[in-house]
């Protein structure tokens, strides 16, 4: 099924190369770094995470949020979904790699990385977050090409496999648990020392990693004949207002735990974000933009009458998008980090280098993802399932626009066509 | 008869089986090889150190002993925030964050206290690290396997007290190779590290270089006799602990 990735049009080609030069770059700045060690980034004795790391944790988010639209199918026969299930499991598989490749960048020695598995020590949740996290890419992996696989013979999907999309689904939720397991444990960190971290990390992965996939099946949808359900895209986009609100609803429980309960440990680190502390405000305008774009974000998306214009759709997702990456991507860890064991600040900024290094990681998880997405979408063309009607719908929806929007319709229809023949 | 051939066919199999793994697990196992303590190495069933901040109390104070640990244990000065520390010193506010007052008695409020790894009863560093580099000797000592560490720096991030560093670059790069102490090892890149407790001196009979250094400033001994030294001056002086909300047990302890 693989050379289903070789054949594209030349936009492709050129897309597949930029990311090739980005990954070689990195590559270049990665193997710098293997040379002279974790000195080139960043970070220091005090602010021993840093931008790697956040990315992980962001990107665990991402992997998990698939479930949103595996979930509503094989937990409520949602039948939207049916054909948009594949695309979660293989965002999933991109993400999981990226994770994975953002922790090995991180690590000081990593050479001995199998230590991990070597000396299994369950009292660490590291240990767990690498079983979880392997454990995920895997169920993805299999769940996702034996779908697929299937699909393209035109045979019903085996019985057997089932099982492996149920755990999957229920897998889903422990990644990112998890995750955030890993920072909510430790004493003496106060921004990460609280219950409902988990569940902050859960709300927010199922508002981001959804509107991401919504934004790359946009542009899947631009560059192939394939078309979203018009419904699956409606419920998805509530499931993301919804996740939204949520986030933001826990934030708000945590400075209200920590003002009304005026300790100063559990204030610490949210007046360092918010107003800086000790001369240092270097995250405070970010945070304030996050807080803001969060605002615009929900107000494009709670109104259903902005939320169902699809032309504004996309805006309000990457605002969204934008703003969760802020708070999760980095006030979480800088804002967890910075404020030191000694109640100082030590400021911490990723150097060029380690933005290129994750740029490389980036860019691998996206050739994986356009990799698997072109082989999903080629084969969804064979088959005809969800592919563009020329009034916009899709062959799954029940349309009945085509007699009346004849005219405008019309003039869209060649250039998708154009496109797909490309 | 039948029963018989089966069981034979069991026990081969077993016996095959045990001959295979019985090399192997008798060359692997650590328990097996006979360790030859030094006659008369020191033994606690739990160390502890106090520290009289009325003695030592400044800069200058704490900087030889600092000098003496850092000499000993090849650790590199490096003039960045990647800096690698085991023993400094720290003003009352960062040492006890939480343990402050307004009003406190200039004397104490000036002070400068030595900080070092506290070798915690229930060292969150160990409990996070997911290969075990990081691990609790039976006498309570918190030791580190510097081969086993991959560097994740988990630890550093799960200490609250901030005793914990990590060898950014190449150590070696830093130290004065003429004057190492060949006794003890460098660390390699990647890797972390801190205090030991001079675990290789107290295994010879000696006590940790910074006790030695400060003329009975700091007090070393087992925490469980009661007739020790630590726990004659703790029941002599009043002492605090840094952080005790952090549920950790440090066994250092200091006398304001
Ligand atoms: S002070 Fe920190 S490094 Fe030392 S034992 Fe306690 S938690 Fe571990
Ligand atoms: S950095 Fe080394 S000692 Fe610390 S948790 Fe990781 S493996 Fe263990």
């Amino acid at each position: 099924m693989l050379e289903r990735a070789l054949k594209g049009s030349p936009r492709y080609y050129a897309w597949i190369g930029f990311l090739m030069l980005v990954i070689a770059a990195g590559a270049g700045a990665w193997i710098y770094q293997l040379m002279e060690g974790l000195t080139i980034t960043g970070m220091s004795r005090d602010v021993s995470w840093g931008f790697y790391i956040a990315q992980f944790t962001y990107l665990v988010g991402v992997a998990a949020s698939g479930v949103m639209i595996v979930l509503p199918y094989y937990f409520h026969h949602y039948k939207p979904n049916k054909h948009m299930v594949i695309f979660g499991e293989f965002m999933a598989i991109g993400a999981c790699v990226m994770c994975m490749l953002f922790i090995a960048v991180d690590v000081g020695q990593p050479q001995r990385m199998f230590n991990v598995m070597l000396h299994p020590t369950p009292n660490s949740i590291l240990f767990w977050d690498m079983t979880v996290l392997i454990g995920y890419l895997t169920l993805n992996l299999l769940c996702g090409w034996v779908c697929l696989e299937h699909d393209r013979m035109r045979l019903p999907h085996p019985k057997w496999i089932k099982p492996f999309i149920i755990i999957s689904i229920v897998w889903a939720f422990s990644i990112h648990t998890v995750t955030a397991f890993l920072y909510q444990g430790l004493p003496g960190r106060h921004y990460w020392l609280t219950a409902i971290l988990a569940a902050r990390f859960l709300a927010s992965a199922f508002c981001s990693g959804p509107a991401i996939l919504l934004l790359v099946l946009k542009v899947t949808e631009k560059v192939t004949s394939f078309q979203m359900p018009r419904n699956a895209v409606r419920t998805l986009t509530k499931i993301i207002a919804y996740a939204m609100v949520v986030n933001m609803f826990f934030l708000a429980l945590e400075i209200f735990t920590a003002f009304y309960s005026n300790i100063p440990g559990h204030k610490h680190s949210i007046v360092y974000l918010f107003a800086g502390v000790h001369g240092h405000h270097e995250l405070v305008p970010f945070m304030w933009t996050f807080v803001v774009m969060a605002v615009v974000s929900l107000t494009l998306l709670i109104p259903p009458r902005f939320r169902d214009n699809q032309k504004l759709l996309p805006w309000a997702l990457a605002i969204l998008v934008v703003a969760t990456w802020i708070d999760k991507g980095l006030g979480l860890l800088i804002g967890g980090m910075n404020p030191t064991p000694f109640e100082t600040i030590t400021p911490y900024w990723p150097t060029g280098l380690e933005l290129l290094i994750s740029a490389m990681v980036y860019a691998i998880g996206a050739l994986i993802v356009t990799v698997l997405f072109k082989i999903a979408t080629s084969v969804k063309q064979d088959l005809e399932q969800s592919q563009a009607l020329p009034c916009g719908c899709s062959t799954e929806d029940h349309c009945d626009c085509s007699s009346e929007e004849e005219a405008p319709a019309a003039d869209e229809a060649p250039a998708q066509e154009a496109e797909a023949a490309a | 008869m039948k029963n018989n051939r089966r069981n034979f066919i069991k026990f081969a199999g077993l016996a095959a089986a045990s001959l295979c793994i019985a090399p192997k697990a008798m060359a692997s196992s650590g328990h097996a090889a006979p360790v030859k303590k030094h006659a008369d190495g020191l033994n606690a069933k739990h160390w502890a150190m106090v520290v009289d901040t009325r003695k030592l109390n400044s800069e200058e104070a704490i900087a030889p002993l600092a000098a003496a640990c850092h000499a000993i244990h090849n650790v590199s000065e490096i003039d960045t925030k990647q800096n690698i520390k085991w023993l400094w010193a720290s003003p009352y506010e960062e040492c006890f964050p939480e343990q402050q007052n307004p009003y406190m008695d200039d004397s104490v409020k000036e002070r400068m206290f030595p900080m070092l790894c506290n070798h915690c009863e229930q060292p969150p560093c160990v409990r996070v690290c997911p290969t075990k580099a990081t691990y609790q000797r039976p006498d309570g000592i918190v030791a580190m396997d510097y081969h086993r560490c991959i560097g994740c720096r988990y630890c550093m991030a799960a200490c609250p007290y901030g005793s914990r560093s990590f060898n950014y670059s190449e150590p070696r790069k830093y130290l004065d190779l003429t004057k190492l102490n060949t006794e003890f090892p460098t660390r390699m890149r990647g890797v972390v590290e801190k205090c030991n407790f001079c675990v290789e001196r107290l295994s010879v009979g000696k006590l940790p270089a910074c006790v030695e250094a400060s003329n009975g400033a700091l007090t070393f001994g087992d925490l469980t006799d009661p007739e020790s030294d630590v726990r004659k001056v703790l029941r002599e002086n009043y002492t605090i602990r840094r952080k005790p909300s952090a549920g950790t047990e440090p066994s250092v302890y200091y006398i304001i």
